[in-house]
């Protein structure tokens, strides 16, 4: 057995495994080792696959299915998947006391397909409550931990995720990103993390919290990998009926070039204003010049709506969410209030004992924003600025192929520093917000670190469905620099 | 925006949530920030400008209707907090005659 397994990416251990240097078996017990030695100190998971399980089908792969290894990228491959992707028979809370036992009748859509593929399942990740924070503490399975620094967040709401990779206790993993989502969390722990366009994956089977917002996308070590999982992810799933028919690319072969000649890109003056951290913003702008090196055609651009994008979508997807929440109702499945003397009182009490506070806090927003009398005001408001985002986006990709940008406005915060002001952490959404509003690729890819050791992240953002064009970006960037090559010091 | 304690108990019936009496005073505190935060829209011409509610261009998605497997009501029921011979139990809802 080669050493240390779980330090590769799932490029060079599905090639390892391809070759038939190593067997399943192999690798499911490096990566188990690993989550023993790790797992303790980083809180990644909220259920971990059982043991005997994970071997059980690596023993089967490597009996008798082996010969498929070419025909499946995903074979044998230890993946983990956020606390909010249905996986049947196997717990899906949300992060939440509502859904503490809830266990599906079935798979997502897009866990079908790694299913089918012969994928070994780690775990299941945490999150903040049903995807709703930016630092994984609002989560009643306690907070994860930075790997990079086991004081501060791993960013929010796939932070479980994020960190499961950053701390190798799988070899990739899936998020979902409704206002920054898996980008955000992907910055705080050093990985690449990629929001698809809205409509490009499958959300059948995604625990719903604001449905015109909701993607889910891939985390992972490098950026061929994320390359690897979207081409699973991608293609057209009847049971969604938002997901598109255009038949995607293979993203793989946007990985290839080292340069990015002939690519235009555009800098967001908006995205450069006061609240961004001096530090974040020079390896941002160091990054920026990178592009130029690899010949890329840098020029500045206008996005006026920017500063109204956290407003709009603090009514949008609390509104969407009050809805989607609605039907925890303690009848069908999850908690249940006990021995109550009415159904009204029944539903108040579950619904109390079943949501965190920054839960209620937003489906309360939502119910105040779609409430008789401020409809108008606040939710038909929102909507419009959405367009006016929409629309700056449109034109400026008139112009130029990809907007470069920072992640968030400085690198990963203390554990606790946001926790009791609500607005400051929406804050820290400030840069991911408007492309999950204009429903456009975007991604996240380390682009150096903080003095004391926090990785920055580099946004990319892209046409609608040119997600091959940030890949490409992305690849030659991170080819051109060796930050994926420092890893996180937890042992 | 303003929202005060009679107000937080007003939206939380309508969200149909309780909220323990201790904590309605930082609720209310923490809805008056963000929606006063929030009112910056205000400041957003909007005139004449359509509202988004998706991105997504396809409309009037249809599927062919062909039957096939749903869920066995054992499977449906499955997670219910209380069940009975295949049915979801809930607390009486009409009220007894006086």
């Amino acid at each position: 057995m080669a050493p240390a397994l779980f330090k590769l990416s799932l490029k060079e251990l599905q090639d390892l495994f391809t070759q038939g240097d190593i067997g399943a078996f192999d690798i499911a017990r490096s990566y188990l080792l690993r989550i023993g030695q790790v797992e303790s100190k980083v809180n990644a998971y909220i259920s971990l696959a059982n043991k005997e399980t994970v071997l059980a089908e690596a023993n089967a792969i490597d009996t008798d299915l082996r010969q498929w290894r070419k025909t499946f990228p995903l074979m044998a491959m230890p993946l983990a998947v956020k606390d909010n992707i249905c996986t049947q028979d196997l717990r899906t809370t949300c992060g939440s006391t509502m859904l503490e036992h809830f266990v599906p009748p079935y798979d997502a859509t897009i866990v079908s397909r790694f299913k089918e593929q012969r994928y070994l399942l780690m775990g299941k990740t945490n999150l903040d409550e049903f995807g709703m924070g930016s630092s994984t503490e609002h989560s009643v399975f306690a907070p994860t931990r930075n790997p990079w620094n086991l004081d501060c967040i791993p960013g929010g709401s796939s932070g479980g995720s994020a960190a499961a990779v950053a701390a190798d206790e799988c070899v990739a993993a899936l998020g979902t990103d409704t206002g920054g989502s898996i980008r955000q969390p992907a910055a705080c722990c050093g990985v690449i993390g990629l929001k698809p366009t809205y409509g490009r994956v499958s959300r059948y089977g995604l625990v719903a919290f604001a449905s015109s917002l909701d993607q889910i996308g891939p985390i992972t070590k490098t950026v061929t990998d994320a390359a690897m999982l979207l081409n699973v992810l991608s293609p057209h799933d009847p049971r969604d009926s938002t997901s598109t028919k255009q038949a995607p690319p293979d993203y793989t072969k946007a990985v290839k070039k080292k340069d990015v000649k002939k690519l235009k890109f555009g800098v967001p003056k908006e995205f450069f204003s006061d609240g961004l951290d001096p530090e974040v913003e020079r390896h941002v702008r160091a990054a920026i010049q990178e592009l130029k090196n690899l010949g890329g055609d840098i020029r500045e651009v206008s996005l006026p709506s920017t500063d109204w994008a956290i407003a709009a979508y603090y009514i949008i997807a609390t509104a969407e969410a009050s809805s989607n929440l609605a039907r925890y109702d303690g009848v069908k499945f999850g908690h249940r209030a006990k021995a109550r003397k009415d159904l009204l009182d029944m539903y108040q009490e579950t619904r109390a004992e079943g949501f965190g506070s920054e839960v209620k806090r937003r489906i309360m927003l939502g119910t105040y924003a779609l409430s008789s009398g401020y409809y108008d005001a606040y939710y038909g408001k929102a909507q419009s600025v959405r367009t006016l985002i929409a629309r700056d986006f449109q034109s400026v990709f008139e112009e130029v192929d990809c907007l470069v940008t920072p992640v968030m406005p400085t690198a990963a915060f203390p554990l606790g520093e946001k926790l009791q002001d609500p607005l400051q952490m929406y804050l820290s959404d400030m840069y991911t917000i408007s492309a999950s509003l204009a429903g456009i690729p975007a991604m996240s890819l380390p682009c150096g670190f903080t003095q004391t050791g926090l990785p920055i992240g580099l946004q990319l953002m892209g046409r609608p469905f040119e997600e091959s064009t940030i890949l490409r970006a992305a690849y030659a960037y991170e080819q051109s620099t060796q930050w994926r090559k420092k890893r996180p010091p937890i042992r | 925006m303003n929202i005060d304690k009679e107000e937080v108990e007003h939206i939380a019936m309508l969200a149909r949530l309780t909220i323990p009496e201790g904590e309605k005073e930082q609720f209310s505190e923490h809805l008056s920030q963000i929606l006063t935060f929030v009112d910056q829209l205000r400041e957003v011409d909007t005139e004449g400008v359509p509202q988004t509610s998706t991105i997504v261009t396809e409309t009037n998605v249809l599927r062919e209707d062909i039957p096939r497997d749903s869920f066995t009501v054992e499977q449906a029921t499955a997670n219910a907090p209380q069940s009975l011979d295949g049915f979801f139990l809930v607390p009486k809802i009409i009220a007894d005659r006086d």
